[in-house]
């Protein structure tokens, strides 16, 4: 005998995912999902991104490690509130980690929280955690094959930041082919050149998240 | 090694249905997953074999049934097959697709006694 289910599996990480971005919804913040490879930048860049978005937008960040909090510790420096999600081995952040984390800010005074997600290519990439929009870092080092080898990872993010960009002679790496790679897993991608350490690149990512940023809140103000 | 959470969800729908539907063994799980889907399928058997220990899906088989990305082309309307790499319309060329197919992930039935 057959019985029909037609269940989702994943079900329980979506269901808390929707919920999670209809409470940053309520208090007017925007949720971004920073991944990459461990040692692709992504703690260097968000320390860069919010030096120069400070100004603008009231910050906060959750930092996920899979150990320790070194990274937390480096924020907390800035006058930033965040948070260290400690996954405790695992490979990727969900959105019920997410849900935990937000009663530890106060949302009413934030208007953007960096989530520094675990450094993988593979994992993050099938989790949604509430986000408003999603950045990907890919570093010159890691090499120029990686959007094909781990695509949904790329075909999912609203922006890949090829960061690093001062090591690009140094690396035969191919930004043209990797940029036509991105494009035809994501046709609509956003595509940075970026050195969080020269800071080439820098404004050009600051101002495209600054106009998501309130391209998003515009929306959920309007109640869309 | 996300697969682990994903087959405890597996095992806890099948023994749900099960329960609800006041069947002893669960013999096979058909589950639809997406070509998106980075699922290695080999990998949730062997977790579902031990996770699945007790319950009545206990000694399951999963088949899995793999769904190809299909995509509906905003400039021409035709719906075709896409490559996940190179996500163009094959007709026309467009690369203003809208999703139909690819996402899935599910438990679509149970075979039982």
């Amino acid at each position: 005998m057959e019985i029909k289910v037609m269940h989702q599996i994943m079900e329980w990480n979506e269901d808390v995912s929707d919920a999670v971005k209809a409470e940053l919804a309520a208090h007017q913040v925007c949720l971004i999902n920073v991944m990459g490879s461990p040692g692709a930048g992504k703690t260097s860049m968000i320390v860069e991104l919010i030096n120069r978005l400070r100004d603008r937008y009231r910050i906060g960040v959750i930092e996920g490690d899979i150990a320790g909090q070194v990274d937390a510790d480096k924020i907390h420096a800035m006058g930033i509130p965040v948070v260290q999600l400690d996954t405790d081995g695992a490979c990727h952040i969900e959105a019920m980690s997410i849900q935990h984390l937000l009663k530890e800010f106060s949302l009413p005074d934030l208007d953007v929280v960096f989530v520094e997600n675990i450094g993988n290519l593979v994992c993050p990439a099938e989790f949604n955690i509430g986000e408003s929009f999603r950045i990907a870092l890919l570093s010159v080092p890691e090499g120029d094959d990686k959007v094909v080898k781990y695509p949904l990872m790329f075909a999912t993010t609203d922006a890949l930041v090829l960061n690093k960009y001062d090591m690009q002679q140094y690396f035969d790496f191919d930004d043209a082919k990797v940029e036509a790679d991105a494009r035809g897993v994501n046709p609509n991608v956003t595509v940075f050149r970026v050195s969080s350490r020269t800071g080439s690149g820098l404004e050009e990512l600051v101002e495209w998240i600054s106009e998501t940023v309130n391209e998003k809140l515009g929306k959920e103000k309007g109640g869309v | 090694m996300h697969e682990l959470s994903i087959t405890q969800s597996i095992v806890n729908i099948a023994a749900d249905a099960a329960a609800e539907h006041k069947v002893k063994q669960v013999h096979e799980i058909r589950i639809r997953i997406g070509e998106y889907s980075g699922i290695v399928p080999q990998c949730v058997q062997q977790y579902f074999d031990i996770l699945s220990k007790g319950t009545a899906a206990e000694g399951a088989v999963l088949k899995v049934e793999k769904i190809p990305i299909t995509m509906r082309c905003e400039a021409c309307g035709a719906e075709n097959e896409i490559d996940k790499l190179k996500i163009r319309c094959p007709d026309c060329g467009s690369t203003q697709l809208k999703l139909l197919t690819g996402h899935e992930f599910y438990v679509e039935s149970l075979e039982v006694d």
